[in-house]
């Protein structure tokens, strides 16, 4: 197996651990945890394909990493700044018992 | 040398996913973070690396602790840390990984090419953030300013609204 195709699998376990906690934990703070594993997987694989491609003088996975890790700071304080307010209306954390909208 | 921090970063997702306590998830997911920084570094991208420890571990995972800290939950320690369709969401997450793991075993990316290491000094990134991607450096700019703002003005307490 490549050090291309091992960085792959690392970073679909990663996202897979991710998507398993974005998908069932019940506190609203662990989903945006998995959230940020999420993007974490493809930051690497952005740098995985930049330093195995045929043109890494381009530096296009570089810079894709970083404009990608000003966007998930953006989401995680903006994220973080809902579920503080959510639990200051409902008193819970808890994604379960937010069914306000439920139909 | 990569299979070791490739174990130390998925033990620690495992870790930050499944433990009951948020702290100490926390702190499995600075492990997760090191780990993958760790890769960066291992993989030629020091600027990245470092910008990941600088900003995940210093900065998103303090922001996570924070959060935690004033979203205590008082009686939910006697629950069940997982939602209400986990079987069903383990099956999905499970089809996944056997699609994702299939599809690179089976592509191209298995051939046997190791390039030379690539040249990404601090002068190379500096150049090309400030010429050729200078536009969406100024958009991210923008978009994390806008973002601040918002962040400071959900979280904002509502007092005169609420009396």
């Amino acid at each position: 197996m490549t050090a291309l195709a091992s960085c792959l699998l690392l970073s679909a376990l990663l996202f897979a651990i991710g998507l398993a906690g974005a998908v069932m934990r019940r506190n609203a703070i662990l989903v945006l945890i998995g959230i940020e594993l999420m993007l974490n997987a493809a930051n690497l694989n952005f740098i995985a394909f930049w330093r195995y491609g045929p043109h890494p003088e381009a530096l296009t996975g570089i810079m894709f990493v970083i404009f990608s890790i000003g966007v998930a700071a953006a989401e995680a304080a903006v994220g973080l700044a809902l579920i503080i307010h959510l639990y200051r209306h409902t008193k819970t954390a808890n994604i379960d018992e937010v069914n306000t909208l439920r139909g | 040398m990569f299979t070791i921090f490739a174990i130390l970063t998925v033990a620690g997702a495992v870790a930050a996913m499944s433990l009951r306590d948020l702290v100490h998830s926390v702190l499995a997911l600075t492990l997760a973070f090191s780990g993958l920084a760790a890769v960066y570094l291992l993989l030629g991208a020091q600027f990245i690396g470092f910008a990941q420890i600088l900003v995940y571990i210093g900065a998103v995972a303090i922001l996570i602790v924070f959060a935690i800290l004033l979203t205590r939950d008082k009686g939910a320690t006697s629950q069940s840390i997982f939602g209400s369709f986990w079987i069903g969401s383990i099956t999905v997450v499970l089809a996944i990984v056997a699609i994702l793991a299939r599809v690179i075993l089976s592509s191209a990316v298995t051939r046997p090419i190791a390039p030379p290491q690539p040249e990404a000094t601090m002068q190379q990134i500096g150049n090309a953030l400030m010429l050729r991607f200078v536009l969406p450096l100024e958009i991210v700019g923008l978009l994390l300013t806008a973002a601040l703002i918002g962040a400071v003005t959900i979280a904002m307490r509502e007092e005169q609204e609420t009396r």
